[in-house]
């Protein structure tokens, strides 16, 4: 891919810690990914419009509040909406191993919880992006 | 249905996916682009410009708001800096417009400047474009946080909004050549820190010395607290007013698309020079001759130039 691959990196819900979304947005500009970050508290709405808007390839969703289990598949079905199911949805934060298959089931491709090395995420990133 | 057919009929996904086929030099942008250039130059073009954390995006987001207000469709076109090393880059102007998000009349995309100076991105033009046609009435251009001479935003907008803030240098930084030369409005954001009086007074004494029959407004805002934001959109309609008025608006949309025809063409020659299959494996074995002293860099730029011609 001869473009930079665009990320959406955002913060549905309610907890106002963005150290984690921020450290992985640096990390995603390191490896030259074009990353929109959208600021705390977004509703999953919010989040696809942001999405639709900026045409990106990757939704990275961080959530420290433990509201996964909703607002986490909701990106997805609004997503799905909007015909752009091509996006990766991917999450990560404080988000307990029992809850993890229920979020794959919902649509998140993968889960990466505290400890994960940026290095895997970004790999993973460009292994798995949808769209050519 | 086709993407322009889709554009045309305000499709939110198909305007995106022109965006980033122009941002990614896709021939089939262009193709769109031609066809439907007749349709674009209905929207009014708004730049943005400043320092770094003068306010330009909270300022952006207000206007839009005020211009929302009146029933107005707004694009937003934020550009930031993309890393010259990596070629990655943060794009964050959102954060300050979270609201206008959940607003279907308003359409917000960000980009990344992609190794162009000037305070754009290559692509902004295109950009611009595809937003005109998609029907937006207002479009606002915030360029990155500029310096001293990232003017580029003149060459592209009808009216540019300089958003200044106090606290910045002393009254030789507002005589000097550069950004503060292309103001058609200035803010003066933050205006409830101390010296935004005094930045206010500077710049409008450099203005005194202006010649052209336009006199920039000097306007003390306080963006986040949403004060003067009423005032200033009010000196933005006198501008346009004003060009209007004055046979101006023409004038300076003829003199855009003359600098838009020579970046272009410049692009296409920097891609021609920048060929990996033939010069720039040249310039490379010139650039150590170079080094070396075994050529100086006006013959060697002289003779890339006669190649350059041959083709």
């Amino acid at each position: 891919m001869d473009r930079p691959i665009r990320v959406l990196v955002a913060k549905p819900g309610l907890d106002g810690h963005d150290r984690g979304a921020k450290v992985i947005a640096r990390a995603l500009r390191d490896a030259g990914m074009e990353v929109i970050y959208t600021g705390l508290r977004q509703t999953p709405q919010q989040i696809v419009n942001a999405a639709i808007q900026e045409d990106v390839d990757v939704v990275a969703l961080s959530i420290l509040s433990g509201a996964h289990n909703t607002l986490l598949p909701k990106v997805v079905d609004l997503l799905k909406g909007e015909g752009a199911d091509d996006i990766l949805v991917i999450g990560g934060g404080v988000i307990p191993e029992d809850d993890i298959p229920f979020l794959k089931e919902s649509g998140i491709a993968e889960v990466f919880t505290p400890g994960t090395p940026t290095t895997v995420t970004i790999d993973y990133i460009k292994n798995n992006v949808k769209r050519k | 249905m086709n993407l322009s057919e889709r554009l045309l009929n305000g499709d939110k996904r198909a305007a995106a996916r022109l965006i980033s086929m122009v941002e990614n030099k896709d021939p089939k942008a262009f193709e769109v682009l031609k066809k439907l250039y007749p349709k674009s130059g209905n929207a009014y073009v708004i730049g943005i410009t400043g320092p770094p954390g003068a306010g330009k995006s909270t300022l952006t987001d207000k206007l839009a708001k005020a211009l929302r207000n009146k029933g107005k469709k707004i694009g937003i076109i934020a550009v930031d800096p993309t890393s010259p090393f990596t070629g990655g880059s943060i794009l964050g102007d959102r954060v300050r417009m979270s609201d206008l998000n959940t607003d279907p009349e308003v359409f917000i995309r960000s980009m990344g400047t992609r190794g162009h100076l000037g305070g754009l991105s290559e692509a902004t033009q295109g950009a611009i474009k595809v937003l005109d046609i998609y029907g937006m009435d207002y479009i606002f251009i915030e360029t990155v946080g500029v310096g001293q001479s990232e003017v580029d935003i003149v060459k592209t907008c009808d009216t540019t909004v300089m958003v200044m803030v106090p606290g910045l240098g002393d009254d030789i930084q507002a005589i000097k050549a550069g950004i503060m030369e292309i103001g058609d409005v200035f803010a003066v954001n933050k205006a409830d820190r101390d010296g935004a009086k005094r930045t206010a007074r500077e710049i409008d004494m450099m203005l005194d010395f202006n010649k052209a029959d336009w006199r920039p407004p000097v306007e003390l805002v306080v963006a986040i607290e949403n004060k003067g934001i009423e005032e200033l959109l009010q000196h933005i309609e006198e501008h346009k007013k004003y060009l209007r008025e004055t046979g101006e608006f023409e004038a300076r949309r003829i003199k855009n698309s003359k600098f838009e025809i020579i970046d272009l063409v410049q692009q296409k020659m920097m891609s021609v020079l920048l060929d990996k299959s033939n010069k720039e494996d040249m310039i490379d074995t010139l650039s150590k001759d170079v080094a070396m002293r075994n050529t100086d860099p006006y013959t060697a730029s002289e003779n890339v130039f006669k190649k350059v011609k041959m083709d």
